[in-house]
């Protein structure tokens, strides 16, 4: 018999009886306006920078001030093709961004609670775009913010599938030494979050 | 990789002999467990998540072989190679016959206690593997030829300027530089390099979801992914009780996880892998090593339920002044201790024993396992086929046959008072462990029973 039999019969012989799975009902009072200055809030102690924009001509203006200057920037939003580098689709070997200084990319929805953005491979063409970036850029509809991880996983199981799919809740780090906070561990060393509309 | 050591008392007097130190240790891992008070205080429904999850891990172990099953189809379909492991010698082979297929002797290698737990380290060393660990704390330990102390936190037990001096032999830092910042920045540099010449990399998993075949690994530093997504070939290795039924589930356990670890409200990055990427080969590897034994012990099954947070171990007392390495285990601290003589009893037979039984792990534990109440039931079970400790053996036995005898029970407490009493010496020594640390209480001038004969009148 193979191990994968041997142990299916093995945990089948042990495991106990049935135990019912709960119904997971967590209610939200709170309002969406509130939802968003949790967001901003909880950004700050993550060490995300946050910058409120009208629209895309307003998010183009302040990247132009203050990001751009970057020696190489790339992004994977259509309306900032005039501003950065417009990533369409895989072309390349993933190797080649190693010298990524900024990516802008778009997130489905941000969570208040965690300050998490939830982003899927069709938002990024490359997965290794978000970590291996020096800096990050993430942009987000103000309308796209939900509260927690419960109504999180609902609009995630009402949207499109995804191969790859990641929440991401500011800049790499690491307290690995003496828990002293250092950010920059592998991935990005510091993000900056664009709140559009 | 486990350490030589073979007895926790003895670790941990070892460990003991320098007292600020300890105090340090005690202190930093206590900041953790307040952190995660403090997180888990901001959330009202914080216990009901406890209940869910709870409820949710035993509903797994009651179905876990339908969850198994449903978990392979959907990965499957999904473009993922499924593998079972029945043991630690076979997960191993696993991983090695994938890196001989693909001709490459050099991997990366995320954080996954599994892997410690089946030494698949050392195994592909000794077949000529070169394995970089890129979990910072991780490297730190693996340049020191070390098991990591800590499932969460692999260095915690190391100071920034020991971690200066090594990183200044293994990666040319300044002689005496212990700055965090100068040598994380130093091992992003050396890892950088690492990730984007590497054609296989092997992380952990933390969740994996029947319903839909993903997989969920959580890193603050990225590092899983820097080296999933730039490899050719990604092995995801798991023990068979991460499965979890569905995908909504991982709301409950992704607002417990970071929050339980580190008082963080979430990980940085919590991965989502469904499938390879085109060019890519995604292996994943589901090991037993004993669990399926272990599930159908009724006192014992619940520890199968833990998600790896270490919040029993910030918050022991035992764990805090100890030390990891004195568990000689991959997982330490009660719940290494309630989970390591499952798989084998007399190697593990010392560790329900480092206890106080105080009860703080089961109350922090984010899925209620009645961690306590195991360490108390792993006890019994060890002194009755004769393996507790060997001085408690003999004690047990002599106290039994005294208080078997009521004349020599009296006897021997009138004796015990004028020792106390007249030279105390003989107890308050080096040779009585209640001793240490501790002033023996003054002794009552007569028993209970002498003072019950004497009022009982009035």
């Amino acid at each position: 018999m193979s191990s994968r039999d041997n142990i299916l019969k093995e945990v089948l012989k042990n495991q106990p009886a049935d135990r019912a799975l709960p119904v997971i009902d967590i209610p939200v009072t709170t309002t969406h306006e509130e939802w968003v200055e949790a967001l901003k809030t909880r950004l700050e102690i993550l060490h995300v920078a946050v910058r409120e924009v009208a629209d895309y001509a307003a998010l183009k203006h302040l990247l132009q001030q203050e990001a751009i200057p970057q020696d190489r920037t790339v992004t994977t939003i259509a309306e900032l093709s005039d501003v950065s580098t417009l990533i369409e689709a895989v072309k390349e070997d993933a190797h080649s961004l190693e010298d990524v200084d900024l990516a802008i990319i778009p997130a489905h929805f941000g969570v208040a609670e965690n300050g998490a953005m939830w982003v899927t491979e069709s938002l990024i063409q490359y997965r290794v775009l978000p970590f291996i970036t020096q800096q990050l850029a993430i942009v987000v509809n103000r309308k796209d913010i939900v509260y927690n991880m419960h109504q999180a996983y609902q609009r995630i199981a009402g949207t499109t599938q995804y191969d790859f799919g990641v929440f991401i809740a500011g800049p790499s780090k690491t307290a690995d030494i003496e828990q002293s906070l250092v950010l920059g561990a592998h991935g990005p060393k510091g993000m900056t979050l664009y709140l559009l509309g | 990789m486990h350490s030589k050591v073979t007895n926790h008392a003895d670790a941990a007097i070892q460990f003991n002999l320098d007292e600020p130190r300890v105090d340090w240790h005690d202190k930093t891992l206590w900041f953790i467990r307040e952190k995660r008070d403090l997180a888990s205080h901001a959330i009202p429904e914080w216990e009901q998540l406890r209940e869910y999850a709870s409820q949710i891990k035993n509903n797994v172990l009651s179905n876990l072989s339908q969850y198994l099953q449903e978990f392979e189809k959907n990965a499957i379909a999904n473009g993922v190679i499924v593998h079972w492991a029945a043991d630690a010698a076979e997960h191993n082979q696993i991983v090695h016959e994938i890196l001989k297929k693909h001709k490459v002797d050099r991997m990366v290698k995320s954080k996954s206690m599994l892997t410690e737990e089946c030494g698949l380290n050392e195994h592909l060393e000794h077949n000529g593997i070169e394995v970089i660990d890129t979990d910072l704390g991780e490297r730190i330990v693996q340049l020191a030829k070390e098991p990591p102390s800590h499932i969460v936190l692999p260095c915690i037990h190391w100071k920034k300027e020991e971690i200066g001096e090594l990183f200044h032999e293994h990666l040319g830092t300044d002689k005496g530089a212990s700055d965090p910042k100068y040598l994380t920045a130093a091992a992003r540099e050396h890892l950088r390099e690492t990730f984007l010449t590497r054609r296989v990399a092997l992380t952990g998993v933390n969740f994996a979801v029947a319903e839909t075949g993903e997989f969920v690994v959580s890193t603050n530093e990225g590092n899983a992914d820097m080296g999933a997504h730039l490899a050719d070939v990604h092995i995801a290795c798991m023990g068979i009780e991460k499965i979890i039924p569905k995908q909504e589930h991982l709301s409950v356990f992704l607002r417990l996880l970071a929050r339980s670890a580190t008082g963080q409200p979430i990980t940085t990055y919590s991965s989502h892998f469904k499938k390879p990427q085109p060019h890519q080969e995604m292996h994943l590897v589901l090991v037993d090593n004993g669990r399926s034994v272990h599930l159908g012990k009724d006192d014992f099954r619940n520890s199968l339920k833990c998600i790896r947070c270490a919040a029993c171990m910030n918050t022991c007392p035992v764990y805090r002044r100890s030390g990891g390495h004195s568990y000689h285990n991959a997982v330490a601290g009660p719940i290494g201790s309630i989970l390591t003589p499952n798989f084998d009893m007399r190697a593990n037979k010392d560790l329900p024993f480092a206890s106080t039984l105080c009860g703080s792990c089961s109350n922090v534990c984010p899925v209620k396992i009645d961690i306590h109440d195991q360490l108390y039931k792993w006890r019994q079970v060890l002194m009755k086929e004769g393996l507790g400790p060997t001085a408690k053996n003999a004690s047990m036995k002599m106290m039994g046959w005294v208080l078997s005898k009521p004349a020599l029970y009296d006897l021997s407490g009138k004796a015990a008072r004028l020792v106390l009493k007249y030279s105390p010496f003989v107890v308050s020594n080096k040779m009585n462990p209640w001793y240490k640390q501790r002033e023996m209480p003054a002794p009552p001038k007569e028993s209970f029973k002498e003072w019950y004969k004497k009022n009982r009148s009035n």
